[in-house]
């Protein structure tokens, strides 16, 4: 499903900044697999994502989804396979346009777009029906601009937005991670509801290791812009906070007690 | 003071209010739609004037000659959006760098400085020899009020297709508009070349309006641009929310700008110190908003704030 080869990106490179964010990185996806992604601050996670998702060129290596080599693809091309939802709500929708208007922009996604139409009636009803699953009370305001909404409203929104063309990958990073508490458990909630029921390969990023646990049926931790664990199956399933903590001190040779200091 | 003289200028100051109120939509499309502030016009409306001009001199009937100069303008912004996404340049030294580009290339169009045409040798659009004592339909006002309302539809039309909606959505948020597979250096190139293509049709009105183009004709378009549609946004922004409203409210500020304008001068301001004045008046009224996010606002609370495991 996505293979990375070997993926290296460094940032600032030949300064005293210079940071090898994915070092020699490789990972295989398989088809409807549902992974979490844990690590530290600045382990790379983010940097993984937007190497898949094009956001500028890696410096070495290999990305291929669905075997096709999309390594040299600018980032809206890419944007045909895969369905993205940011740490930030800010950043997964236009604020300034319309709910229904941002879903009709989703829809349209690995479609060339013309003079047709941006939305058209038959859409609104569709995006009608979907909001009101979610349960926000969003479906009796889609004329209503976006940057009114609430971070979970816009991240509802942006979930929805990523799925409503079936990507092939969903790109999930840390979209939980402004929310309060129970805010981000109804996202959360929503997100295992639209995997589930599309079956979505997905890949998705949280600090917090309960929930990297409970959701999906594999797992990988990050450090250095290398996977230093990566658990699924069985092991998966069985796994606690206490396993996670005492992985994470023998794979990084160092002993935590909390996962504060590996969450940072 | 004889208000008299100032109410004869009207029919005239109002023409030329909506011939400019063409350019100020043209400026709100990079403005605020695409966020991206085109220095471009500063040249570009007189690129426009002068294709015009040159054209009706080469026996080009009018129609044809503003198509032209439109796509004379159009022209000038594709060259500013390969400067911007396809040479990396920021935003503000591309149009720079155009402007100053077609300073020459405006000289070149024309062969000289200012050319002047005659109302009565040519079939004119506009002149403010139409804006009175001319039957309606020839009247300039009527005439220009009836190609902002046409225009108007047209932009709003387009503004709702796949491809405004993609255009909306790259000056929004980029990054997002990209995610979801839009070519956003596609949509800016394209906002530019729509944006300069009105600012070259508004030349072409104003250079036949006033009988001449004129090298320096565009001098400081775009701060007139942004005055008309800053205070078509604070004075009709409480009404006009609807698309459509707001183009209109952006060429009625245009209008309101040059009423402002003249009646200063009727007052017996400087005719000098116009530009100094728009500025100032357009430095203050784009501060408006810094003040008040940063002494107006209080401040808010993150919903939830980081929440860690
Ligand atoms: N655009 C960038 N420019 C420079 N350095 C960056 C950039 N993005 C990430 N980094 C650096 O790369 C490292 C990995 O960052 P990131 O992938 O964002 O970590 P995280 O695992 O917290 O998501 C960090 O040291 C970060 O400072
Ligand atoms: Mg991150």
């Amino acid at each position: 499903m996505l293979e990375l080869r070997n993926v290296t990106k460094v940032f600032n490179p030949g300064t005293v900044n210079e940071k090898i964010a994915l070092d020699n990185f490789s990972m295989t996806l398989e088809d409807g697999e549902f992974v979490t992604v844990i690590g530290g601050n600045g382990a790379g996670k983010s940097t993984m994502m937007n190497a898949i998702a094009g956001v500028w060129p890696v410096d070495a290596g290999q990305i291929l989804i669905d075997g096709e080599d999309v390594t040299k693809l600018s980032e809206h091309k890419r944007a045909k396979y895969l369905g993205r939802v940011f740490q930030d709500p800010m950043m997964g929708t236009a604020a300034t346009m319309g709910i229904e208007e941002n879903l009709a922009l989703a829809k349209r996604r690995g479609y060339g777009r013309t003079l047709r139409a941006g939305i058209t009636k038959k859409e609104r009803e569709d995006y009608r029906q979907r909001l009101a699953i979610l349960g926000l009370g969003l479906e009796d305001r889609l004329t209503t601009k976006v940057g009114l909404l609430s971070g979970g409203q816009r991240q509802a929104l942006t979930l929805l937005m990523a799925t409503l063309q079936k990507p092939k990958l969903l790109l999930l990073d840390e979209h939980t991670a402004a929310l309060d508490p129970k805010t981000a458990a109804k996202v959360l909630e929503i997100t295992e509801y639209i995997v589930n029921k599309d079956h979505l390969t997905t890949l998705m990023i949280t600090h917090n290791m309960k929930d990297a646990i409970v959701h999906g049926n594999r797992l990988i931790m990050l450090m250095d812009g290398r996977i230093i664990l990566d658990i699924r199956g069985e092991e998966k399933k069985k796994l606690t906070v206490e396993d996670l903590l005492h992985k994470f001190g023998e794979a990084s040779g160092e002993e935590f007690t909390s996962d504060k200091a590996i969450l940072g | 003071m004889n208000v008299l003289n100032l109410l004869i200028a009207m029919p005239g100051v109002l023409t030329q209010g909506l011939i400019w109120g063409i350019a100020a939509i043209g400026i709100y499309i990079t403005y605020r739609i695409l966020d991206f502030a085109d220095l471009t016009v500063d040249g570009s409306l007189c690129t426009g004037g002068a294709v015009c001009i040159m054209m009706l001199f080469s026996g080009y009937n009018v129609v044809i000659s503003m198509l032209a100069a439109t796509f004379a303008g159009m022209l000038t912004g594709l060259a500013t959006g390969i400067f911007h996404t396809f040479m990396g340049i920021p935003p503000i030294l591309s149009g720079i760098l155009t402007q100053l580009a077609l300073y020459s290339v405006n000289l070149e169009i024309m062969g000289k400085a200012n050319q002047v045409i005659n109302v009565d040798k040519y079939n004119l659009l506009v002149s403010l020899r139409y804006t009175k004592g001319v039957s309606i339909y020839k009247n300039s006002i009527f005439v220009m009020a009836v190609a902002i309302i046409l225009l108007v539809v047209i932009l709003y039309w387009f503004f709702g297709t796949e491809l405004g909606c993609a255009l909306r959505a790259t000056g929004c948020n980029d990054g997002m508009a990209r995610a979801q597979g839009i070519n956003t250096n596609f949509s800016k190139v394209l906002g530019l070349m729509i944006s300069n293509g009105l600012v070259g049709l508004s030349g072409a009105l104003l250079s036949q309006y006033q009988g001449f183009a004129d090298i320096n004709m565009a001098r400081g378009a775009i701060v007139i641009g942004l005055a008309a549609v800053i205070i078509g946004e604070a004075v009709f922004g409480r009404w006009f929310h609807n698309f459509g409203l707001k183009l209109i409210g952006i060429a009625c500020g245009s209008v309101l700008y040059f009423i402002v304008l003249q009646t200063v001068t009727w007052m017996g301001v400087d005719p000098n110190w116009l530009k100094f004045f728009s500025a100032m008046i357009v430095a203050i009224f784009l501060a408006i908003p810094y003040w008040k996010d940063k002494y107006f606002t209080k401040p808010t609370i993150k919903e939830g704030g980081k929440n860690h495991a």
